[in-house]
């Protein structure tokens, strides 16, 4: 496992006396700020508050949103009091611990073709870090990944970290439109697009996984501590499993 | 819901660029990165709702801008709320803020902005549609709700489904209106200081609260952009964290957007705080080029709002 990218921190980036911190969110909110860095070793303490928090704040609960460093509490500020909830949030912490269970999540292996038609940033990747195609797709798939946060549309996971000599900037003009499945890189994340949005990433090729589906209990099939592995397949066996061949120039 | 529990109450003869449906929002899927939806102006679609006959978080039509033509196909109990968009029923001025009945054949214009941007149309019982991720709130960018679910704005020939119960009797008068708001007025939009507020320059946070803002063209249901003095803030970026409703977050432009229903459900700008749940309804109803301003507000206050709000809907 990588260590965060912020260094001079202690316990996954948690940075001595002022965190955790509560912080105004609106009349209906608090934020949770556990960390100052993305690590992680964050997710099995961002887990664990969030499982508690569905007990303490019960019915009043209206949304959780877990973020890399933070988490967003939402309540009905009619069942619950603002003041109620922030009091009932400092006693979590008081004595929150870490939750490995919760921070571990699924692992999930996405099977993905990496090749210039789905992924036409593949060889300017390659070209501009000064590897070979097959040095990038190693360098890809050659790790397991943690999700982070979802967020920019439903289902769309930012996962990390990357391996730093693959670190690329995004592209200064985003495409208007990903298409679906996309397996994208930027920075040190990584991610797969569920659903066609436009996305300044790097496109490396595309998965057969289904990310997003309304008719699915719990409808994203990668959930915030979730790990991911992306599973290179050849193109015949990424059409047999139902791969979308279209190119990407035909979507744009 | 059974194909029983529908009728069909309305065709759209005339699409217009925007309408929506709405219910209370989509809630508890926010952590899968799906927003939250819901009507931007939270208190004209509740009272369009209370007006007829309605439980809060029925469905009703968010109708922004106008260009908008309906034709009743069958009798109906209505209401209307929030904006004037110069709405006629066949071709009088229709009544707002009030309960209207319609009669089959009857055809409902909304036609134009004048005072606000967002009406709201209730039907006694409620427009009808499959609830997708819990919620029938229509989100376009997201593919999710509306009568289709799959988060398609209206189109021309669409027949709206409705509850069985449309054409029902309303008392009028069962509840004290409030006076229509004149929302071309001067906006004064409460904000709770939080998140990076204090992070702002003091010449920065001085101008927030004191100097008018603009709204500018850029402003839809994510989010809508203020513009006035630029804003310095001692964080350019942070790492991505929840967003609640009304946010006021500064891009390194130094121009405030502040984040209404659909905006996206993480975001990495510094925020000077979020507005209040009625303030956003407010910001909701101001056209590009009106002048608004920010009153930092507590949430003791905040919330008094918000429960005169519910409690004067209640029945």
């Amino acid at each position: 496992m990588s260590r965060g990218i912020q260094s001079g921190t202690e316990r996954g980036g948690r940075r001595g006396a002022r965190l955790p911190r509560i912080e105004s969110a609106g009349l209906d909110g608090w934020l949770v700020r556990l960390f100052e860095g993305i690590d992680e070793d964050n997710l099995a303490w961002l887990g664990a508050l969030a499982r508690r928090c569905e007990t303490a704040l019960g019915e009043a609960l209206v949304d959780l949103v877990p973020s890399y460093t933070t988490l967003l509490v939402t309540f009905d500020p009619l069942r619950l009091a603002p003041e109620t909830a922030r009091a009932r949030l400092e006693a979590l912490l008081a004595d929150l611990t870490p939750d490995p269970a919760a921070g571990t999540g699924q692992v999930h292996e996405l099977p993905t073709w990496y090749a210039p038609r789905v992924g036409p940033d593949l060889e300017g990747v390659a070209g501009h870090l000064g590897m070979s195609v097959a040095e990038v797709i190693d360098c890809h798939a050659g790790r397991e990944y943690r999700v982070f946060a979802l967020g920019f549309a439903p289902g769309f996971a930012f996962m990390g970290l990357l391996d730093e000599r693959l670190e690329v900037p995004r592209l200064s003009t985003p495409r208007r439109r990903v298409p679906v499945n996309s397996v994208a890189i930027a920075g040190r994340q990584t991610a797969a697009y569920p659903t066609v949005t436009p996305g300044g990433w790097r496109l490396l090729g595309r998965t057969t996984a289904r990310l997003f589906d309304r008719e699915r209990d719990g409808f994203s099939l990668l959930k915030v501590g979730d790990s991911v592995r992306f599973v290179p397949v050849d193109r015949a066996t990424f059409e047999r499993h139902g791969g979308d061949m279209t190119p990407v120039e035909e979507h744009s | 819901m059974t194909p029983e529990d529908t009728v069909i109450g309305l065709r759209v003869e005339r699409a217009g660029p925007l309408a929506l449906l709405q219910d209370g929002g989509r809630f508890g899927v926010r952590r899968l990165g799906v927003t939250q939806g819901g009507p931007a102006d939270l208190h004209g679609w509740a009272w369009a709702n209370r007006l007829a006959g309605n439980a809060w978080g029925t469905p009703a039509l968010e109708i922004t801008f106008g260009g908008l033509a309906l034709v009743a196909e069958r009798d109906l109990s209505i209401a209307v709320a929030g904006a004037d968009l110069a709405a006629t029923l066949e071709g009088k001025p229709l009544a707002l803020w009030q309960p209207v009945r319609v009669r089959e054949g009857q055809t409902l214009v909304f036609a134009t902005p004048r005072n606000g941007l967002r009406a709201y149309l209730a039907v006694a019982g409620g427009f009808r549609a499959e609830p997708v991720l819990g919620s029938v709130s229509c989100v376009v960018r997201e593919g999710l709700g509306g009568f289709d679910g799959h988060g398609a704005t209206l189109a021309e020939g669409d027949r709206l489904a409705v509850s069985p119960d449309a054409g029902r009797r309303l008392e009028a008068g069962v509840a004290p209106v409030p006076a229509p708001p004149d929302y071309t007025r001067l906006a004064m939009l409460a904000l709770l200081p939080g998140a990076q507020v204090a992070d702002f320059t003091g010449d920065s946070l001085f101008a927030a609260f004191n100097r008018p803002w603009k709204v500018d063209d850029r402003a839809d249901r994510m989010g809508v952009r203020l513009s006035g003095p630029r804003l310095a803030c001692r964080i350019g970026s942070l790492v991505s964290e929840g967003i609640g409703l009304g946010a006021v977050q500064v891009p390194p432009d130094g121009q405030p957007i502040a984040l209404l229903n659909d905006r996206q459900t993480i975001g990495g700008y510094p925020r000077l705080g979020a507005l209040t749940p009625l303030a956003a309804s407010r910001l909701a109803q101001c056209l590009p080029g009106q002048e608004v301003r920010l009153a930092a507000t507590t949430g003791e206050r905040a919330l008094g709002d918000y429960r005169r709000l519910r409690r004067s809907l209640e029945r």
